[in-house]
């Protein structure tokens, strides 16, 4: 297998802007993301059993599915997109956002559950000493229930960035295969296989299985240590 | 300090609690089975859950009244809060427990209850630099009876706080709970299962049965007879 210094090239970007689109489409999903996972864990709200099953669905959904349903939201024509193009200038589908657009949606639901499981392993009971102590909630939450989730938080982050790394199904719906533009390791394995370029496919698998264990060990790891120090 | 608690409801699933009760005693020992409704009745006084009707007063302040839609949150009440394991925040060091709700001396409602008057009367001066996982079941209910102190409450709830520690612990602790009644001026309001507890402490005892008064009154009145198996109280009057 010999691969050109074009080749290499290529792979690099593609490696670069996979991991750009996915750190940055978990950030965006983040603050959300736990304020969500809060709310499930500590609040009674109406609407709150439709909201849980509604966030789940990306996880049951076939991906392609999602990705129709960013495409006729986000599309020019969408509700969302139409109104974006026309007040922002802003294009979503078919370019670099949708990528990003995609591997926020398709890791909200391991975030959010994630955090849901984090708050609730706070003791409640310390949250109620921190009320009797003069805090309100807003402090309770920055002082005593972010700090003793933040393992479990930080293991949800990981493993929404893990998962919106190997995006797949909706990122091709919504985002195209656009070389230069759109194209993700995941992408880019399919492209390189349909066109008989087992070696370059096999470079990115490689590529994308070591970034996937990485991640997935780290929020083990993470998710470990939480569990130690609650036994402490 | 005067409490009242005018036909105060509160239900949750098939338990409800229905009390009608005006304390005013600087400690009063709360008594009753496991089920009783002592640890709701504490919790509604503290704010951390809403009756569905009654009025809770302390002093000349109403706390709650649902028909008229009044709920003062916990942290705007001043009523400290104690329970069974002290929950002292594990991220944190004692220093940073102790200074979590601690009062500037200015905001303070009583001027003994300083940093170092506390820190003396519940002997923890030296465990300040420590980490909470680092401290004895004794030394935890210490640091955590200091922290709600050094809140400056006028009033203090105390939900079985020596519950779990052995004999020699609640001995050094009981001194500790007799001083903050009467140097330091804090009403308490103290849940026990314990006969040496509730004598050495309260001077008006308040029986829970099922949700309800069962009697209240000054301790001998209380309990017609008390018989104690080793440090349990068992009484036996119909009470």
């Amino acid at each position: 297998m010999i691969l050109a210094v074009s080749d290499f090239s290529e792979i690099l970007h593609i490696t670069l802007f996979t991991l750009g689109v996915a750190a940055l489409g978990t950030a965006l999903i983040l603050p959300g993301g736990i304020a969500l996972g809060w709310l499930l864990a500590r609040k009674r709200w109406p609407g709150k059993a439709l909201v849980e099953t509604a966030v789940a669905l990306p996880l049951v959904v076939p991906p392609v599915a999602t990705g129709l349903i960013l495409l006729k939201v986000f599309g020019r024509r969408g509700p969302v997109g139409g109104w974006l193009e026309g007040t922002l200038g802003l294009e979503i589908v078919f370019t670099w956002r949708a990528v990003v657009l995609a591997a926020a949606v398709m890791a909200l639901p391991l975030l959010v559950r994630t955090a849901r499981v984090a708050f609730e392993e706070v003791p409640l009971r310390l949250e109620q000493v921190a009320r009797t102590l003069g805090a309100g909630p807003w402090r309770v939450f920055f002082t005593v229930s972010l700090p003793l989730a933040a393992r479990g938080l930080w293991a949800g982050g990981v493993l929404a960035f893990a998962r919106a790394l190997g995006e797949f199904g909706a990122t091709v719906m919504v985002a195209g295969f656009i070389p230069g533009q759109t194209v993700t390791l995941a992408l880019g394995i399919y492209h390189h296989v349909q066109l008989g370029q087992d070696d370059r496919a096999f470079v990115l698998l490689a590529i994308s299985i070591s970034l996937a264990f990485a991640a997935v060990a780290l929020s083990e790891t993470l998710l470990r240590g939480r569990n130690r120090s609650r036994a402490e | 300090m005067k409490l009242v608690l005018e036909r105060v409801q509160s239900s949750a699933g098939v338990f409800t609690l229905d009390v009608d009760l005006t304390l005013s005693s600087r400690a009063v020992g709360l008594f009753g089975d496991s089920g009783a409704g002592k640890t709701t009745l504490l919790e509604l006084i503290a704010g951390l859950r809403r009756p569905q009707s009654g009025i809770i007063r302390l002093d000349d302040q109403v706390l709650d009244n649902p028909s008229h839609r009044i709920h003062v949150a916990p942290e705007a009440r001043g009523i400290g809060y104690l329970p069974q394991d002290g929950a002292l925040f594990p991220h944190l060091s004692v220093r940073k427990n102790l200074d979590y709700g601690r009062r500037r001396p200015r905001e303070a409602r009583r001027s003994t209850l300083t940093l170092e008057a506390t820190l003396d009367a519940l002997d923890i001066a030296d465990l300040l630099d420590r980490h909470v996982s680092g401290l004895s079941g004794g030394e935890r209910q210490r640091v955590a009876l200091a922290r709600a102190l050094l809140a400056s409450p006028r009033l203090l709830l105390l939900d079985e706080p020596l519950s779990s520690l052995d004999d020699a612990h609640k001995r050094a602790i009981l001194p500790c709970l007799t001083r903050i009644r009467d140097e330091f001026g804090v009403p308490l309001l103290y849940v026990s299962h314990a006969a040496d507890e509730l004598f050495a402490l309260c001077d008006h005892i308040v029986v829970l049965h099922r949700g309800t008064v069962r009697s209240s009154g000054p301790p001998n009145t209380v309990f017609e007879k008390v018989t104690l198996t080793g440090h349990r109280l068992v009484h036996r009057s119909p009470l």
